[in-house]
């Protein structure tokens, strides 16, 4: 009698942000190859089990059809469970079980998003964010350069020095550490379309960027600051227990954080004033 | 005429810093920052104080402003705070807020 069912490859990989690492599992080695190319440096592979993944996620690859990745982001808890969509994925995870699955087409954008949901998630339960943020390290010590599109993030990185290590020059993850706070090296990409190193450091300063005439920084009052980082704030959830966390993480970063506003002609200059 | 009575929604954040009163919707995280009068509403919103007495012992001793007036303006203004789901109104008194067992707030 033929065999009615034929083994199927489960592959994986995990992909480590912030300290966090995510399993992702596919039987499709294509897309497997694909997330390897798109996380290069946050990428470890399944051969090394002594590093336990926190969250695990099944990736159910569905055929290529029309999905606006424009649509609007809906995330949601009902018992225990968050399930995640937009016009191009739908997603659920289980934090208790710390397993999920993601039902997507074979790009690398879906799994993307769901990615910065489920690290939003994670981190407002532990005072940490993901902020509209370029960031980078010098001398040690990480600034946070945060803004609307145009603002300048892009502008910024592009014109970091040789001495400067970008993490980001769009997504910035920050988590709180101690009496600070650590920012992270990302995978998510702006224009410049750079991924992040890898590394971390602790947070020296948050500069919202304006352009101007001249390169200057003034110190913004906490209340200011505190509305500032709120705008730019990375939350999809509607869910009013996470809201109050990231709320009350919003005040508690300027008390320990000075945020200034760094007005900048657009040349190098600027970095004359940062580290 | 009836009175009305105004409390906190429960499901939202605040905080003030440096006199700014500074609420966050916890339904879809909209982020208000609330006037003088909305603050002095906001402070006041205990469920049990009517509006027109917030209004003679808060509002018009601060503006110097005439209490019919004031007091049009500030039930326009606590319509527009229910609005954004930042207070409650009631014609009735608003008893306090006890979270569910279990609840998430």
């Amino acid at each position: 009698m033929p065999e009615l069912t034929t083994a199927v490859e489960r592959l994986s990989l995990v992909i480590e942000i912030g300290g966090m690492p995510v399993r992702v599992h596919t039987t499709d080695p294509g897309f497997l190859d694909m997330l390897q190319e798109r996380y290069s440096g946050f990428v470890t592979s399944s051969e090394q089990p002594e590093r336990q993944a926190e969250i695990e996620f099944d990736i159910d690859l569905t055929p290529a059809c029309f999905a606006d990745p424009n649509a609007v982001v809906s995330v949601s808890e009902h018992q225990g469970r968050w399930t995640l969509e937009r016009g191009d994925f739908r997603a659920e995870w289980n934090p208790a079980a710390r397993t999920g699955w993601i039902r997507q087409t074979a790009n690398p954008y879906s799994i993307d998003a769901v990615l910065r949901i489920v690290h939003t998630l994670v981190l407002a339960r532990q005072g940490g964010f993901l902020l509209h943020s370029a960031s980078a390290i010098r001398n040690g010590k990480a600034f946070l350069f945060a803004g609307v599109s145009e603002a300048g993030k892009t502008t910024i990185s592009r014109l970091a020095p040789p001495d400067a290590t970008l993490l980001t020059d769009e997504i910035s993850y920050v988590r709180k550490h101690d009496s600070g706070y650590v920012a992270y090296g990302t995978p998510f990409t702006g224009e410049l379309a750079k991924l992040g190193e890898n590394v971390s450091a602790p947070v020296t300063a948050l500069y919202l960027l304006a352009k101007g005439s001249e390169n200057r920084i003034d110190a913004l009052a906490p209340a200011e600051a505190t509305r500032s980082l709120l705008a730019n704030l990375l939350f999809f959830a509607e869910d009013e227990e996470l809201v109050q966390m990231i709320f009350h993480s919003a005040f508690d970063f300027v008390s320990r954080i000075p945020v200034s506003r760094l007005t900048f002609v657009p040349d190098a200059r600027v970095w004359e004033l940062i580290g | 005429m009836s009175r009305l009575y105004l409390a906190r929604n429960p499901r939202v954040a605040a905080r003030s810093l440096d006199g700014e009163m500074m609420i966050m919707s916890g339904r879809d995280s909209t982020l208000f920052t609330l006037n003088r009068t909305a603050t002095i509403l906001w402070q006041a919103a205990d469920g049990a104080t009517p509006l027109d007495e917030i209004v003679e012992h808060r509002i018009c001793n601060e503006f110097e402003v005439e209490p019919a007036e004031a007091l049009h303006d500030a039930e326009t203004l606590a319509r527009e705070l229910a609005n954004h789901e930042i207070l409650q109104i009631s014609e009735e008194p608003i008893p306090p807020f006890t979270p569910a067992a279990g609840g998430s707030l």
